[in-house]
């Protein structure tokens, strides 16, 4: 029995580093509310690329209109995956098909089920058969499910959730649940992870814990991840990449190093420094 | 057979069971994934060629560091095929342990489990200290991949090369493996090192097969006895059980899916055999009362009663006695209400024999698993002796010695009381240490440090390691294990350090709180704590204990009973060298550094302040200034404690 996974849990065929999801110029808008002004920029393959901002910048409504809740007024959103899919004018379950899986700030899992019922939930996308075949259960229907959970075990395995498998989401702690959610979205085999906030209101621990796999999410797997993240701290150290909204606008785009020195990013994040006269 | 080794019996396994039985089985991916006597065969013998190839020589020692996994095991097996031995390092291991093992051994070769390990070996690699390491091999690529280390081969790899290698020269193993004497060192095996460093042990194929032979002479084990294996195989009690007995008997052995799954895996399996430590049987014994105390009153009361009777049926069967039809018929309705169902929640339910050892457990432990129908009995032994020396025989369960030789076993009490073991099973000396080993061996006879006696039937008594036998203010000798394991007893006690003797006017303890336990105890009194230290700091918290602590002096002479004790600010770790990596308290590095709290426990002082190094990961330290209490209980025993309640 050799140790190494037999799934491939990145589910983009591209090479490392080439152009992934590019989004183009786009504007969002609620009423007289302008959520995002003309963003633009460009993840690649491979890469954890996070989105910082102050609160209100628009970073969950950009996650929005990627993942296809959310229909910006202006611009266009594409996904390279086989081919070009254009994610603007699709309804979430397709794009949620073409490779783009998320997890969600409160965590939006079903707390009364298993964790490993959860995350056979995550492979619904790939199901195959209908009500009636599954319905009679044997033959076809139970060849698939012991497949599927071949993947999902070694999600488990991965995301070392192995002592909760059988456990009650709703009974775990607050930590443990959102690393089933980040469970949930690799069973989708994405080709892009959107991470909104992931270590919200963890502690330390549990902090470290969480960078630790995601890093291995995408090492790994070798899975894209785009991140939301308010902890500065973690998202200059795991982040490849870095785009850094205000008001709805990109005020910088860079590797980590770049952003953090970029006076436009310390002004939104400590206001500005009053000169002396 | 004539001049059995381990890779001997394995061959003879395989070919007796084939492909028909499991030999190991380790879960995975929710699942059993079992490997067959035929398979773990040939994969022994491809790694062996794997090895080969890498120019491993008969005598050399190769070093593994992981977990419990099936290529433990093949590697260890493998490594004696050749001529070679292995020895064990515990993957809890921090670098300068690791160091400290592979450097004494002068280890070419290290089979390794993950990236964790892989990174403790570039660390010393980067430090310049890992001079006699030429390879590493993993066995879990997870995280490997980018890794750019020359040394570093995956085991799946070697395990080709070597099968490439045994289709050229096919039977050239066999001879490697019939070449093999008994009276070669089959295993290098570290001493816990509760004074020092620890030592090697060479122990042989012969004194281990000899003392598995000699323990299964008085309780058979069988192929059918499972046996989980979650200990550290670097320790002597899990290479005895897992390899020793385990190779003779031909067991199925089976490996955890993760350290946080043991407790549903063993349930899952069912072992009829069972060897832990104290400190397993502790935190089985510490579930079962955190359990009952979250329980409805019902179910408490109807298990109290149970157990009762328990406890009743045990004392009689342990005396030699019958039960009577009264007590059989009650007995028989708790085992059906109360007994069964906690043997069948901690995973006990088909044991038939289960083991300590390795250091003393409470009598009140012991009485515990006895009244739930829980054969449990007591190992002496020690590392050099291939751990068995003395035990419990079956209709001989004494909780206050630890039984009697084993055949072919010697038993005699030499100068200061000190415990003088004799039997094939004695080592043949430590590597590249003659020094200690004239000290341990002389005329034959394993000198081990313990001071104990025999008692009128012939039962071995061990008080505690020679040197820490204490003498009380009034010429009463005790052993502070002995309180220790009273207190420990409670489930809020973590560790324990019991003072006294000397010039010391009287005991105290310095005590280690469990911070699960204790947190979920304060949570239900909605007690609001931050960190361990606020938590053990609080006066209710210091009331928990004081009972505990009265308590144990119930039991105690008066000049044995601990008058002050104080809870300390952090648990007890391994890697501060505080305790050895089997759990031992170190009592040496405990006193230096725990001066200050010490001199305050035998002074007037109600607290002592003291200063707490904190190490932060990026490398800078703090100091900070603790204060802790210390809390006089004069030696009350719990109806003492109780009065003085009553006339508050």
């Amino acid at each position: 029995m050799a140790r190494a996974y037999r799934h491939n849990l990145n589910g983009s065929s591209l090479e490392r580093g080439a152009r992934q999801l590019e989004v183009h110029d786009v504007s969002l808008r609620f009423g007289g509310v302008r959520a995002l002004e003309n963003v633009s920029l460009g993840v690649h393959q491979g890469e954890i690329h996070a989105v910082i901002g102050p609160n209100g910048a628009g970073k969950t409504s950009l996650l929005n209109c990627v993942s296809g809740l959310y229909r910006p007024q202006h611009g266009s959103i594409t996904l390279q995956n086989g081919k070009v899919h254009e994610l603007t004018k699709a309804r979430p379950s397709r794009i949620a098909k073409w490779g783009v899986a998320r997890s969600f700030q409160n965590i939006e899992l079903f707390k009364h089920m298993t964790v490993l019922e959860n995350l056979m939930l995550g492979r619904h996308t790939h199901m195959r058969h209908n009500v009636f075949s599954a319905l009679l259960y044997w033959g076809p229907a139970e060849r698939q499910e012991i497949r599927e959970r071949e993947l999902v075990e070694e999600v488990i395995d991965l995301l070392e959730l192995q002592a909760a498998r059988k456990q009650e989401v709703g009974r775990l702690s607050y930590g443990f649940q959102k690393r089933v959610e980040l469970g949930r979205a690799l069973c989708i085999q994405p080709a892009v992870l959107l991470l909104d906030e992931p270590m919200a209101g963890m502690n330390t621990e549990e902090k470290e814990d969480m960078a630790r796999f995601i890093l291995d999410v995408n090492e790994l797997a070798g899975v894209t991840v785009v991140l939301i993240e308010h902890d500065m701290g973690v998202v200059m150290d795991i982040s490849d990449r870095v785009t850094v909204l205000d008001f709805g606008r990109v005020i910088a785009d860079g590797v980590p190093a770049e952003v953090s020195s970029d006076p436009a990013v310390i002004k939104a994040y400590l206001g500005e420094q009053k000169t002396a006269a | 057979m004539d001049e059995a080794t381990f890779p001997k019996l394995l061959a003879a396994l395989a070919e007796r069971h084939g492909d028909r039985r499991v030999a190991l089985q380790e879960k995975r991916f929710g699942i059993w994934q079992p490997i067959t006597w035929g398979e773990h065969h040939r994969r022994v013998r491809a790694f062996a060629h794997g090895l080969a190839t890498l120019g491993f020589a008969r005598g050399e020692t190769l070093a593994i560091l992981g977990d419990n996994r099936p290529e433990w095991v093949i590697s260890e097996l493998a490594a004696q095929s050749l001529g070679g031995r292995s020895v064990g390092l515990y993957p809890d291991g921090v670098v300068d342990e690791i160091h400290h093992v592979l450097d004494h051994a002068g280890v070419r070769i290290v089979v390794c489990e993950d990236q964790e390990q892989v990174d403790k070996l570039i660390a010393l690699r980067e430090g310049g200290r890992l001079q006699t390491v030429e390879h590493i091999v993993s066995y879990d690529p997870r995280g490997l991949a980018r890794y750019a280390v020359d040394l570093l081969v995956q085991f799946d790899e070697l395990e080709r090369r070597g099968a490439e290698l045994e289709a050229e020269r096919p039977g050239w193993l066999d001879g490697e493996v019939a070449a093999g004497r008994a009276s070669d060192t089959a295993i290098l095996c570290t001493t816990s090192g509760t004074t020092g460093k620890p030592k090697l042990a060479m122990l042989s194929h012969d004194n281990l097969l000899t003392m598995g032979s000699n323990l299964m002479s008085i309780d058979p084990i069988d192929r059918d006895d499972e046996y989980v294996s979650f200990l550290p195989l670097a320790w002597i009690g899990e290479q005895m059980i897992a390899l020793a007995c385990g190779l003779q008997a031909g067991f199925t052995l089976s490996f955890p899916e993760d350290a946080a799954t043991v407790r549903s895996d063993m349930r899952e399996i069912g072992p009829r055999l069972m060897f832990s430590p104290p400190r397993i049987w502790e935190s089985l014994l510490s579930t079962v009362q955190v359990r009952l105390s979250d329980a409805g009153w019902l179910k408490r009361r109807v298990f109290a009663a149970g157990q009762a009777i328990g406890t009743r049926a045990a004392d009689r069967r342990l005396a030699g006695r019958r039960l009577g039809p009264a007590l059989s018929l009650g007995h028989a309705v708790a085992e059906l209400v109360a007994l069964r169902p906690v043997r069948n929640q901690l995973g006990l339910t088909r044991v038939r024999r289960a083991y300590t050892g390795g250091a003393p457990l409470g009598p009140d432990v012991f009485r515990f698993f006895h009244s739930i129908g829980v054969n449990l009995k007591q190992i002496y032994g020690q590392t050099e002796i291939c751990g068995i020396a003395v035990m419990h025989t079956d209709d001989a369960v004494r909780f206050n010695t630890v039984g009697v030789g084993i055949p072919g076993t010697d038993v005699e009490i030499g100068e200061g009381s000190e415990i003088l073991l004799r039997s094939p099973a004695v080592f043949s000396g430590y590597y590249r240490n003659e020094e200690a080993t004239a000290e341990a061996l002389r005329d034959g006879w394993l000198h081990t440090g313990d001071a104990g006696y025999l008692d009128d039937d012939g039962h071995l008594v061990v008080i505690d390691r020679a040197k820490d036998v204490m003498e009380a203010a009034d010429g009463t000798v005790f052993s502070p294990a002995f309180i220790e394991n009273k207190l420990k007893f409670s489930p809020y006690v973590d560790e324990a350090v019991v003072f006294g003797g000397g010039d010391r006017p009287h005991v105290a303890a310095m005590v280690a709180i469990d911070m699960e336990t204790v947190g979920t105890w304060a949570e239900k009194r909605k007690l609001s704590y931050t960190t361990y230290t606020d938590l053990a700091q609080k006066p209710e918290v210091y009331s928990l204990v004081a009972e505990a602590v009265a308590r144990a002096n119930d039991d105690l002479p008066e000049a044995m009973r601990i008058q002050r004790f104080v809870l300390l600010h952090k648990q007890l770790d391994a890697d501060d060298e505080e305790l050895t990596r089997t759990r031992k308290v170190r009592r040496g590095t405990i006193a230096t550094r725990y001066g200050g709290i010490i001199r305050a426990l035998y002074g007037d002082d109600d607290s002592v302040t003291i200063s707490s190094v904190v190490a932060y990961q990026d490398g800078t330290q703090a100091t900070r200034e603790i204060s802790l209490r210390i809390a006089s209980t004069n030696g009350a025993t719990s109806s003492e404690r109780e009065l003085v309640g009553a006339q508050r």
